[in-house]
Protein backbone atom coordinates (compact mmCIF):
# COMPACT_ATOMS: atom_id res chain seq x y z
CA UNK A 1 0.00 0.00 0.00
CA UNK A 2 3.04 2.46 0.55
CA UNK A 3 2.89 2.84 -3.27
CA UNK A 4 -0.37 3.65 -3.83
CA UNK A 5 0.96 7.21 -4.40
CA UNK A 6 2.89 6.57 -7.48
CA UNK A 7 0.02 4.79 -8.66
CA UNK A 8 -2.43 7.83 -8.44
CA UNK A 9 -1.92 9.54 -11.63
CA UNK A 10 -2.21 6.02 -13.57
CA UNK A 11 -6.26 6.83 -13.05
CA UNK A 12 -6.45 9.92 -14.75
CA UNK A 13 -8.20 9.02 -17.93
CA UNK A 14 -11.80 9.99 -17.16
CA UNK A 15 -12.39 13.62 -16.70
CA UNK A 16 -13.49 13.38 -13.18
CA UNK A 17 -11.93 10.55 -11.32
CA UNK A 18 -13.18 10.05 -7.57
CA UNK A 19 -9.72 9.88 -5.06
CA UNK A 20 -9.12 6.18 -4.82
CA UNK A 21 -9.53 6.12 -0.93
CA UNK A 22 -12.92 7.39 -1.68
CA UNK A 23 -13.26 4.29 -4.25
CA UNK A 24 -11.66 1.81 -1.67
CA UNK A 25 -14.23 3.18 1.01
CA UNK A 26 -17.15 0.59 -0.80
CA UNK A 27 -14.56 -2.15 -0.11
CA UNK A 28 -12.23 -4.14 -2.91
CA UNK A 29 -13.26 -7.42 -4.56
CA UNK A 30 -10.65 -9.04 -2.68
CA UNK A 31 -8.38 -7.46 0.11
CA UNK A 32 -5.05 -5.81 -0.71
CA UNK A 33 -3.48 -6.36 2.39
CA UNK A 34 -4.30 -9.83 4.20
CA UNK A 35 -2.59 -10.42 7.21
CA UNK A 36 -2.74 -14.19 8.71
CA UNK A 37 -1.13 -15.51 11.39
CA UNK A 38 -0.24 -19.21 11.32
CA UNK A 39 0.37 -19.89 15.21
CA UNK A 40 -0.40 -18.49 18.57
CA UNK A 41 2.91 -20.48 19.48
CA UNK A 42 6.12 -18.12 20.59
CA UNK A 43 9.36 -18.06 22.15
CA UNK A 44 9.01 -14.83 23.03
CA UNK A 45 6.44 -12.48 24.89
CA UNK A 46 6.47 -9.60 24.10
CA UNK A 47 4.57 -6.86 26.54
CA UNK A 48 2.91 -5.56 23.43
CA UNK A 49 1.88 -8.18 21.37
CA UNK A 50 -1.65 -7.33 19.37
CA UNK A 51 -2.49 -11.20 19.65
CA UNK A 52 -1.59 -12.10 22.75
CA UNK A 53 0.02 -15.33 21.48
CA UNK A 54 2.88 -17.81 23.53
CA UNK A 55 0.86 -21.10 23.37
CA UNK A 56 -0.38 -22.73 20.40
CA UNK A 57 -4.13 -23.38 20.37
CA UNK A 58 -5.10 -27.17 19.30
CA UNK A 59 -7.56 -26.11 17.04
CA UNK A 60 -5.14 -23.81 14.77
CA UNK A 61 -5.59 -24.67 10.86
CA UNK A 62 -4.09 -27.73 9.58
CA UNK A 63 -1.73 -27.66 7.11
CA UNK A 64 -4.24 -28.89 4.62
CA UNK A 65 -6.52 -26.21 5.77
CA UNK A 66 -4.04 -23.45 5.51
CA UNK A 67 -2.85 -24.99 1.69
CA UNK A 68 -6.85 -24.66 0.83
CA UNK A 69 -6.96 -21.29 2.06
CA UNK A 70 -4.36 -20.16 0.02
CA UNK A 71 -5.82 -22.04 -2.91
CA UNK A 72 -8.70 -19.79 -2.39
CA UNK A 73 -6.28 -16.49 -2.16
CA UNK A 74 -4.74 -16.98 -5.58
CA UNK A 75 -7.95 -17.66 -7.25
CA UNK A 76 -9.13 -14.54 -5.89
CA UNK A 77 -5.97 -13.10 -6.98
CA UNK A 78 -4.73 -12.07 -3.26
CA UNK A 79 -0.92 -11.20 -4.85
CA UNK A 80 0.88 -11.63 -1.66
CA UNK A 81 -0.25 -12.35 2.00
CA UNK A 82 1.85 -10.89 5.54
CA UNK A 83 2.20 -13.90 7.32
CA UNK A 84 2.67 -13.49 11.24
CA UNK A 85 1.72 -15.26 14.64
CA UNK A 86 2.84 -15.69 17.15
CA UNK A 87 6.53 -16.86 15.37
CA UNK A 88 4.77 -18.41 12.52
CA UNK A 89 8.17 -20.10 11.55
CA UNK A 90 8.07 -22.16 15.07
CA UNK A 91 5.55 -24.14 12.91
CA UNK A 92 6.98 -27.50 11.55
CA UNK A 93 5.00 -27.26 8.51
CA UNK A 94 6.12 -23.34 8.04
CA UNK A 95 8.89 -24.01 4.87
CA UNK A 96 6.51 -26.30 2.86
CA UNK A 97 3.30 -23.75 3.70
CA UNK A 98 6.32 -21.24 2.40
CA UNK A 99 6.80 -22.83 -0.62
CA UNK A 100 3.37 -24.13 -1.51
CA UNK A 101 2.00 -20.49 -1.27
CA UNK A 102 4.34 -19.06 -3.71
CA UNK A 103 4.60 -21.76 -6.34
CA UNK A 104 1.00 -20.87 -6.20
CA UNK A 105 1.70 -17.08 -6.82
CA UNK A 106 0.72 -15.96 -3.56
CA UNK A 107 3.87 -14.15 -2.36
CA UNK A 108 4.50 -14.26 1.45
CA UNK A 109 6.14 -11.67 3.53
CA UNK A 110 6.84 -12.79 7.10
CA UNK A 111 7.05 -11.29 10.15
CA UNK A 112 9.41 -12.61 12.39
CA UNK A 113 11.67 -12.55 15.85
CA UNK A 114 14.30 -14.02 13.87
CA UNK A 115 14.41 -17.40 15.38
CA UNK A 116 14.88 -19.63 12.66
CA UNK A 117 17.05 -17.75 10.46
CA UNK A 118 20.00 -19.03 11.01
CA UNK A 119 23.36 -19.19 8.17
CA UNK A 120 21.14 -21.93 6.78
CA UNK A 121 17.51 -20.55 7.10
CA UNK A 122 18.65 -17.16 5.47
CA UNK A 123 20.45 -18.80 2.28
CA UNK A 124 17.11 -21.13 1.57
CA UNK A 125 15.35 -17.51 1.70
CA UNK A 126 17.60 -15.52 -0.40
CA UNK A 127 16.59 -18.73 -2.71
CA UNK A 128 13.21 -18.20 -2.50
CA UNK A 129 11.42 -15.92 -4.77
CA UNK A 130 8.59 -14.02 -3.70
CA UNK A 131 9.54 -13.97 -0.08
CA UNK A 132 9.35 -10.94 2.58
CA UNK A 133 10.93 -11.14 5.42
CA UNK A 134 10.39 -8.39 8.12
CA UNK A 135 12.58 -8.85 11.25
CA UNK A 136 11.15 -6.93 14.43
CA UNK A 137 13.20 -4.91 16.18
CA UNK A 138 11.87 -2.35 18.81
CA UNK A 139 14.88 -0.55 20.50
CA UNK A 140 17.75 0.14 18.35
CA UNK A 141 19.91 -0.95 22.06
CA UNK A 142 19.57 -4.12 23.58
CA UNK A 143 18.58 -2.15 25.93
CA UNK A 144 15.51 -0.87 24.37
CA UNK A 145 14.69 -3.79 23.09
CA UNK A 146 14.83 -6.22 25.25
CA UNK A 147 13.08 -4.23 28.03
CA UNK A 148 9.72 -4.80 25.67
CA UNK A 149 10.51 -7.56 23.40
CA UNK A 150 12.21 -9.59 26.63
CA UNK A 151 15.97 -11.43 27.09
CA UNK A 152 17.82 -12.01 24.44
CA UNK A 153 15.31 -11.15 21.32
CA UNK A 154 17.70 -8.03 20.30
CA UNK A 155 20.73 -10.36 20.14
CA UNK A 156 18.80 -13.01 18.17
CA UNK A 157 17.08 -9.77 15.69
CA UNK A 158 20.56 -9.07 15.29
CA UNK A 159 21.80 -12.35 14.12
CA UNK A 160 19.13 -12.92 11.97
CA UNK A 161 19.61 -9.90 10.03
CA UNK A 162 23.42 -10.48 9.48
CA UNK A 163 22.39 -14.08 8.24
CA UNK A 164 20.51 -12.66 5.75
CA UNK A 165 22.12 -9.77 4.73
CA UNK A 166 25.12 -12.31 4.07
CA UNK A 167 23.21 -14.40 2.14
CA UNK A 168 22.45 -11.70 -0.27
CA UNK A 169 18.46 -11.80 0.44
CA UNK A 170 18.32 -8.34 -0.45
CA UNK A 171 16.41 -5.75 0.91
CA UNK A 172 14.32 -7.49 3.92
CA UNK A 173 12.68 -4.97 6.10
CA UNK A 174 13.28 -4.33 10.16
CA UNK A 175 9.92 -3.63 11.45
CA UNK A 176 9.84 -1.30 14.41
CA UNK A 177 6.83 -0.74 16.90
CA UNK A 178 7.33 3.22 18.00
CA UNK A 179 7.77 3.48 21.80
CA UNK A 180 7.81 6.14 24.17
CA UNK A 181 11.26 5.22 24.33
CA UNK A 182 12.35 4.64 20.46
CA UNK A 183 11.48 7.33 19.23
CA UNK A 184 14.68 9.01 19.60
CA UNK A 185 16.54 6.15 18.03
CA UNK A 186 14.88 6.85 14.57
CA UNK A 187 17.69 7.72 13.42
CA UNK A 188 20.08 4.87 14.74
CA UNK A 189 17.23 2.85 13.18
CA UNK A 190 17.92 4.34 9.72
CA UNK A 191 21.51 4.04 10.32
CA UNK A 192 21.16 0.48 10.88
CA UNK A 193 18.87 -0.44 7.83
CA UNK A 194 21.77 1.55 5.41
CA UNK A 195 24.12 -0.36 7.03
CA UNK A 196 22.31 -3.88 6.76
CA UNK A 197 21.24 -3.21 3.08
CA UNK A 198 17.50 -3.55 4.78
CA UNK A 199 14.69 -1.36 4.45
CA UNK A 200 13.05 0.14 7.65
CA UNK A 201 9.83 0.18 8.24
CA UNK A 202 7.54 1.53 11.50
CA UNK A 203 4.26 1.13 12.63
CA UNK A 204 1.89 2.32 15.44
CA UNK A 205 1.90 0.93 18.69
CA UNK A 206 -2.13 -0.36 19.10
CA UNK A 207 -3.92 -0.81 22.43
CA UNK A 208 -4.76 -4.46 21.14
CA UNK A 209 -3.72 -7.52 22.87
CA UNK A 210 -1.59 -7.71 25.49
CA UNK A 211 -0.68 -3.86 23.99
CA UNK A 212 -3.80 -2.40 26.39
CA UNK A 213 -1.86 -3.26 29.64
CA UNK A 214 1.16 -1.11 28.06
CA UNK A 215 -0.27 0.99 26.45
CA UNK A 216 -0.68 3.94 28.59
CA UNK A 217 3.25 4.02 29.93
CA UNK A 218 4.44 3.23 26.04
CA UNK A 219 2.35 5.44 23.44
CA UNK A 220 4.51 8.19 21.80
CA UNK A 221 4.07 11.26 23.85
CA UNK A 222 2.70 14.67 21.93
CA UNK A 223 5.77 15.75 21.45
CA UNK A 224 7.18 12.78 20.54
CA UNK A 225 4.14 12.43 17.81
CA UNK A 226 5.51 15.66 16.18
CA UNK A 227 8.47 14.43 16.10
CA UNK A 228 7.84 11.32 14.45
CA UNK A 229 5.36 13.56 11.72
CA UNK A 230 8.57 15.35 10.67
CA UNK A 231 11.10 12.27 10.76
CA UNK A 232 8.76 10.80 8.33
CA UNK A 233 7.80 13.35 5.97
CA UNK A 234 11.80 14.15 5.61
CA UNK A 235 12.25 10.66 5.15
CA UNK A 236 9.45 9.81 2.23
CA UNK A 237 8.94 6.91 0.82
CA UNK A 238 11.92 5.05 2.18
CA UNK A 239 10.55 4.27 5.30
CA UNK A 240 7.68 2.39 5.49
CA UNK A 241 4.77 2.48 7.58
CA UNK A 242 2.22 0.51 6.41
CA UNK A 243 0.48 3.46 6.47
CA UNK A 244 0.03 2.90 10.09
CA UNK A 245 0.48 7.05 11.15
CA UNK A 246 -2.26 8.89 9.33
CA UNK A 247 -3.84 10.27 12.55
CA UNK A 248 -0.59 12.39 12.46
CA UNK A 249 -1.45 14.15 9.36
CA UNK A 250 -3.57 16.67 10.98
CA UNK A 251 -0.23 17.55 12.36
CA UNK A 252 0.60 19.63 8.82
CA UNK A 253 -0.28 20.69 5.33
CA UNK A 254 1.85 18.17 4.15
CA UNK A 255 0.23 14.14 4.26
CA UNK A 256 2.08 11.33 5.20
CA UNK A 257 3.01 8.44 2.19
CA UNK A 258 0.02 6.55 1.62
CA UNK A 259 -3.74 6.01 1.37
CA UNK A 260 -5.16 7.75 4.34
CA UNK A 261 -7.50 5.85 5.20
CA UNK A 262 -8.98 3.06 7.95
CA UNK A 263 -8.62 -0.26 5.53
CA UNK A 264 -10.70 -2.73 8.01
CA UNK A 265 -12.91 -4.90 6.20
CA UNK A 266 -12.49 -2.42 2.93
CA UNK A 267 -8.84 -3.03 1.96
CA UNK A 268 -7.47 -4.74 5.17
CA UNK A 269 -8.24 -8.34 6.81
CA UNK A 270 -7.01 -10.98 9.35
CA UNK A 271 -6.98 -14.58 9.37
CA UNK A 272 -6.19 -15.76 13.25
CA UNK A 273 -4.62 -18.82 13.76
CA UNK A 274 -7.98 -20.70 14.40
CA UNK A 275 -9.43 -19.38 10.96
CA UNK A 276 -11.80 -16.42 12.53
CA UNK A 277 -11.71 -13.84 9.89
CA UNK A 278 -11.07 -10.08 11.77
CA UNK A 279 -11.51 -6.32 10.32
CA UNK A 280 -8.18 -5.69 11.10
CA UNK A 281 -4.98 -7.00 12.78
CA UNK A 282 -5.60 -4.49 15.61
CA UNK A 283 -8.66 -5.98 16.33
CA UNK A 284 -8.87 -9.30 17.55
CA UNK A 285 -12.46 -8.64 19.49
CA UNK A 286 -15.79 -10.16 18.72
CA UNK A 287 -17.13 -7.54 17.63
CA UNK A 288 -14.99 -7.25 14.83
CA UNK A 289 -15.04 -10.90 14.23
CA UNK A 290 -16.74 -11.44 10.49
CA UNK A 291 -16.48 -15.19 10.08
CA UNK A 292 -13.90 -17.97 9.83
CA UNK A 293 -12.42 -19.46 6.59
CA UNK A 294 -13.75 -23.30 7.74
CA UNK A 295 -17.08 -22.67 6.96
CA UNK A 296 -19.02 -23.76 4.18
CA UNK A 297 -18.16 -20.21 1.77
CA UNK A 298 -14.47 -20.25 2.86
CA UNK A 299 -12.71 -17.33 3.11
CA UNK A 300 -13.64 -15.49 -0.19
CA UNK A 301 -17.83 -16.24 1.86
CA UNK A 302 -16.51 -14.15 4.67
CA UNK A 303 -14.75 -11.37 2.88
CA UNK A 304 -17.90 -11.25 0.45
CA UNK A 305 -21.29 -11.67 2.54
CA UNK A 306 -20.08 -10.81 6.41
CA UNK A 307 -22.65 -8.31 7.50
CA UNK A 308 -19.81 -6.87 9.51
CA UNK A 309 -17.89 -6.34 6.24
CA UNK A 310 -20.83 -4.74 4.48
CA UNK A 311 -21.49 -2.01 7.85
CA UNK A 312 -17.75 -1.30 7.14
CA UNK A 313 -17.60 -0.39 3.92
CA UNK A 314 -20.68 1.92 4.17
CA UNK A 315 -20.01 5.40 4.65
CA UNK A 316 -19.24 6.56 8.47
CA UNK A 317 -20.31 9.15 9.84
CA UNK A 318 -17.57 11.62 11.34
CA UNK A 319 -19.54 11.59 14.98
CA UNK A 320 -17.98 13.67 17.11
CA UNK A 321 -15.19 14.74 15.24
CA UNK A 322 -17.31 15.55 11.70
CA UNK A 323 -17.03 19.44 13.23
CA UNK A 324 -13.28 19.36 13.45
CA UNK A 325 -11.64 20.96 10.20
CA UNK A 326 -8.50 18.41 10.64
CA UNK A 327 -11.13 15.31 10.15
CA UNK A 328 -10.57 15.00 6.31
CA UNK A 329 -6.65 14.96 7.37
CA UNK A 330 -6.58 12.12 9.97
CA UNK A 331 -10.43 10.71 9.11
CA UNK A 332 -10.52 9.93 12.75
CA UNK A 333 -8.32 7.83 13.66
CA UNK A 334 -7.86 4.21 14.07
CA UNK A 335 -11.11 2.20 15.00
CA UNK A 336 -8.91 -0.24 17.06
CA UNK A 337 -7.20 2.17 18.92
CA UNK A 338 -10.84 3.70 19.81
CA UNK A 339 -11.99 0.56 20.74
CA UNK A 340 -9.31 -0.89 22.64
CA UNK A 341 -9.32 2.50 24.41
CA UNK A 342 -13.00 2.28 25.54
CA UNK A 343 -14.10 5.32 23.36
CA UNK A 344 -16.41 5.14 20.84
CA UNK A 345 -15.47 4.55 17.26
CA UNK A 346 -17.27 7.70 15.92
CA UNK A 347 -14.81 9.64 17.87
CA UNK A 348 -11.20 10.84 18.21
CA UNK A 349 -8.66 8.90 18.19
CA UNK A 350 -7.26 8.62 21.16
CA UNK A 351 -3.94 10.21 20.49
CA UNK A 352 -5.22 12.91 18.35
CA UNK A 353 -3.35 15.40 17.48
CA UNK A 354 -5.35 18.14 18.79
CA UNK A 355 -5.80 16.64 22.26
CA UNK A 356 -9.34 15.71 22.06
CA UNK A 357 -8.34 11.56 22.45
CA UNK A 358 -6.92 12.82 25.71
CA UNK A 359 -9.88 14.78 26.66
CA UNK A 360 -12.50 11.86 26.24
CA UNK A 361 -9.86 9.78 28.05
CA UNK A 362 -9.55 11.70 30.99
CA UNK A 363 -13.83 11.86 30.91
CA UNK A 364 -14.52 9.98 34.25
CA UNK A 365 -18.08 8.42 33.06
CA UNK A 366 -15.75 6.65 30.57
CA UNK A 367 -16.47 2.92 30.37
CA UNK A 368 -14.44 0.48 31.54
CA UNK A 369 -12.27 -0.65 27.87
CA UNK A 370 -13.54 -3.92 26.18
CA UNK A 371 -10.57 -6.79 27.15
CA UNK A 372 -8.88 -8.34 23.65
CA UNK A 373 -10.77 -11.21 22.52
CA UNK A 374 -8.25 -14.05 22.79
CA UNK A 375 -5.17 -14.77 25.13
CA UNK A 376 -2.94 -17.10 24.43
CA UNK A 377 0.31 -15.89 26.27
CA UNK A 378 2.37 -18.03 28.26
CA UNK A 379 1.01 -18.54 31.54
CA UNK A 380 3.88 -18.87 33.67
CA UNK A 381 5.68 -15.37 32.58
CA UNK A 382 5.60 -11.70 34.23
CA UNK A 383 5.88 -8.77 32.50
CA UNK A 384 9.10 -7.07 32.99
CA UNK A 385 9.68 -3.75 31.50
CA UNK A 386 13.06 -3.58 32.24
CA UNK A 387 12.56 -5.80 35.34
CA UNK A 388 13.97 -9.53 35.59
CA UNK A 389 10.36 -11.73 35.47
CA UNK A 390 10.36 -14.81 37.75
CA UNK A 391 9.33 -17.83 35.79
CA UNK A 392 8.16 -21.16 36.66
CA UNK A 393 7.17 -23.13 33.86
CA UNK A 394 3.76 -25.27 34.87
CA UNK A 395 4.58 -27.65 31.66
CA UNK A 396 7.96 -27.63 29.07
CA UNK A 397 5.61 -26.48 26.08
CA UNK A 398 4.46 -23.20 28.10
CA UNK A 399 7.97 -21.87 28.07
CA UNK A 400 8.50 -22.76 24.60
CA UNK A 401 6.73 -24.08 21.87
CA UNK A 402 9.63 -25.53 20.77
CA UNK A 403 9.44 -27.83 23.94
CA UNK A 404 6.60 -29.62 22.48
CA UNK A 405 8.15 -30.68 19.11
CA UNK A 406 10.96 -32.51 20.57
CA UNK B 1 -2.33 -1.33 6.02
CA UNK B 2 1.39 -2.91 6.14
CA UNK B 3 1.70 -4.41 2.80
CA UNK B 4 4.65 -5.06 1.06
CA UNK B 5 6.31 -2.95 -1.82
CA UNK B 6 9.73 -2.85 -3.83
CA UNK B 7 12.02 -0.07 -3.27
CA UNK B 8 13.84 -0.89 -6.18
CA UNK B 9 14.56 2.11 -9.38
CA UNK B 10 14.92 0.77 -12.57
CA UNK B 11 16.24 2.81 -15.76
CA UNK B 12 13.14 2.50 -18.15
CA UNK B 13 13.02 3.73 -21.37
CA UNK B 14 10.67 6.89 -21.87
CA UNK B 15 6.97 6.40 -23.10
CA UNK B 16 6.55 6.75 -26.74
CA UNK B 17 3.19 6.78 -28.32
CA UNK B 18 3.82 5.75 -31.25
CA UNK B 19 5.65 2.63 -30.07
CA UNK B 20 3.10 -1.00 -29.61
CA UNK B 21 3.26 -1.78 -26.25
CA UNK B 22 1.44 -4.93 -24.08
CA UNK B 23 0.65 -5.55 -20.38
CA UNK B 24 3.71 -6.73 -19.13
CA UNK B 25 3.66 -11.32 -18.67
CA UNK B 26 4.86 -10.06 -15.01
CA UNK B 27 1.14 -8.26 -14.35
CA UNK B 28 -2.14 -9.39 -13.28
CA UNK B 29 -4.98 -7.25 -13.79
CA UNK B 30 -7.16 -8.12 -10.84
CA UNK B 31 -10.86 -6.52 -11.54
CA UNK B 32 -12.28 -4.29 -9.00
CA UNK B 33 -15.54 -2.12 -8.62
CA UNK B 34 -13.40 0.96 -9.57
CA UNK B 35 -11.24 0.21 -12.88
CA UNK B 36 -8.78 -3.00 -11.52
CA UNK B 37 -5.55 -3.34 -9.65
CA UNK B 38 -2.42 -4.70 -11.47
CA UNK B 39 0.38 -5.95 -9.34
CA UNK B 40 3.82 -6.79 -10.93
CA UNK B 41 5.44 -9.97 -9.83
CA UNK B 42 8.63 -8.69 -10.43
CA UNK B 43 9.00 -5.33 -8.51
CA UNK B 44 6.44 -6.37 -6.24
CA UNK B 45 4.55 -2.85 -7.10
CA UNK B 46 0.74 -2.37 -6.99
CA UNK B 47 -1.00 0.06 -9.29
CA UNK B 48 -4.59 1.22 -9.30
CA UNK B 49 -6.12 1.51 -12.62
CA UNK B 50 -9.08 4.33 -11.85
CA UNK B 51 -11.37 3.56 -14.36
CA UNK B 52 -12.70 0.70 -16.72
CA UNK B 53 -11.85 2.30 -19.88
CA UNK B 54 -8.15 2.02 -19.34
CA UNK B 55 -8.41 -1.26 -17.76
CA UNK B 56 -9.93 -2.03 -21.39
CA UNK B 57 -6.85 -0.27 -23.42
CA UNK B 58 -4.90 -2.10 -20.99
CA UNK B 59 -6.04 -5.09 -22.38
CA UNK B 60 -5.93 -4.34 -25.75
CA UNK B 61 -2.81 -2.97 -26.20
CA UNK B 62 -1.19 -5.88 -27.90
CA UNK B 63 -3.66 -5.50 -30.81
CA UNK B 64 -2.88 -2.59 -31.88
CA UNK B 65 0.40 -1.18 -33.85
CA UNK B 66 0.81 1.79 -31.25
CA UNK B 67 -0.26 3.43 -28.15
CA UNK B 68 -1.43 6.30 -29.88
CA UNK B 69 -3.80 3.72 -31.97
CA UNK B 70 -4.95 1.64 -28.99
CA UNK B 71 -6.66 5.03 -27.70
CA UNK B 72 -7.78 6.00 -31.10
CA UNK B 73 -11.29 4.63 -30.36
CA UNK B 74 -11.93 6.93 -27.17
CA UNK B 75 -13.64 10.59 -27.48
CA UNK B 76 -10.87 12.47 -28.47
CA UNK B 77 -11.21 14.64 -25.39
CA UNK B 78 -10.31 11.88 -23.29
CA UNK B 79 -7.44 10.54 -25.81
CA UNK B 80 -4.78 12.50 -24.03
CA UNK B 81 -5.12 11.78 -20.58
CA UNK B 82 -5.70 7.99 -21.45
CA UNK B 83 -1.74 8.22 -22.89
CA UNK B 84 -1.28 10.23 -19.85
CA UNK B 85 -2.13 7.18 -17.69
CA UNK B 86 -0.61 4.57 -20.23
CA UNK B 87 2.92 6.25 -19.57
CA UNK B 88 2.61 6.40 -16.35
CA UNK B 89 1.80 2.66 -16.16
CA UNK B 90 5.16 2.41 -18.42
CA UNK B 91 7.33 4.14 -16.12
CA UNK B 92 5.84 1.19 -13.74
CA UNK B 93 6.79 -1.62 -15.99
CA UNK B 94 2.57 -2.30 -16.30
CA UNK B 95 2.85 -2.05 -19.98
CA UNK B 96 6.18 -2.50 -21.69
CA UNK B 97 6.78 -1.90 -25.17
CA UNK B 98 5.97 -5.26 -27.92
CA UNK B 99 8.43 -5.02 -30.11
CA UNK B 100 8.18 -8.31 -31.64
CA UNK B 101 4.28 -8.12 -31.21
CA UNK B 102 1.67 -8.52 -34.53
CA UNK B 103 -1.13 -6.51 -34.38
CA UNK B 104 -3.15 -9.55 -35.63
CA UNK B 105 -2.54 -10.95 -32.08
CA UNK B 106 -5.46 -11.55 -30.16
Amino acid sequence: MTRAHDALSAGQAGERVPLLAEQFKGGLAAPICLTWEWTYACNLSCVHCLSSSGRRDPLELSTAEIMTVLDELAAMQVFYVNVGGGEPTVRPDFWDLLDYAVANRVGVKFSTNGLRINREGARRLARTGYVDVQVSLDGATREVNDAVRGPGSFDMALRAMRNLAEAGFGEFKISVVLTRHNVAQLDDFADLADQLGAVLRITRLRPSGRGADVWESLHPTAQQQREVYSWLLGHGERVLTGDSFFHLNALGETPLPGLNLCGAGRVVCLIDPVGDVYACPFAIHEAFRAGNVRSPGGFAGVWRDSPLFARLRTPAAGGACASCPAFSACQGGCMAAKFFTGLPIDGPDPECVRGHGEAALSLASRHEPPRPGKDHSHRDRTVPLGMPGLRVPAKPCDSSPLAAAR
Amino acid sequence: MACVASTDTVMIAPFDAAQRYRLSPEVALRPEPFGALAYHFGNRRLCFLKVPELVDVVRGLGGHSSARDAVSGLPEKRRHACLRALASLAAAEVIVPDVAGSAEQP
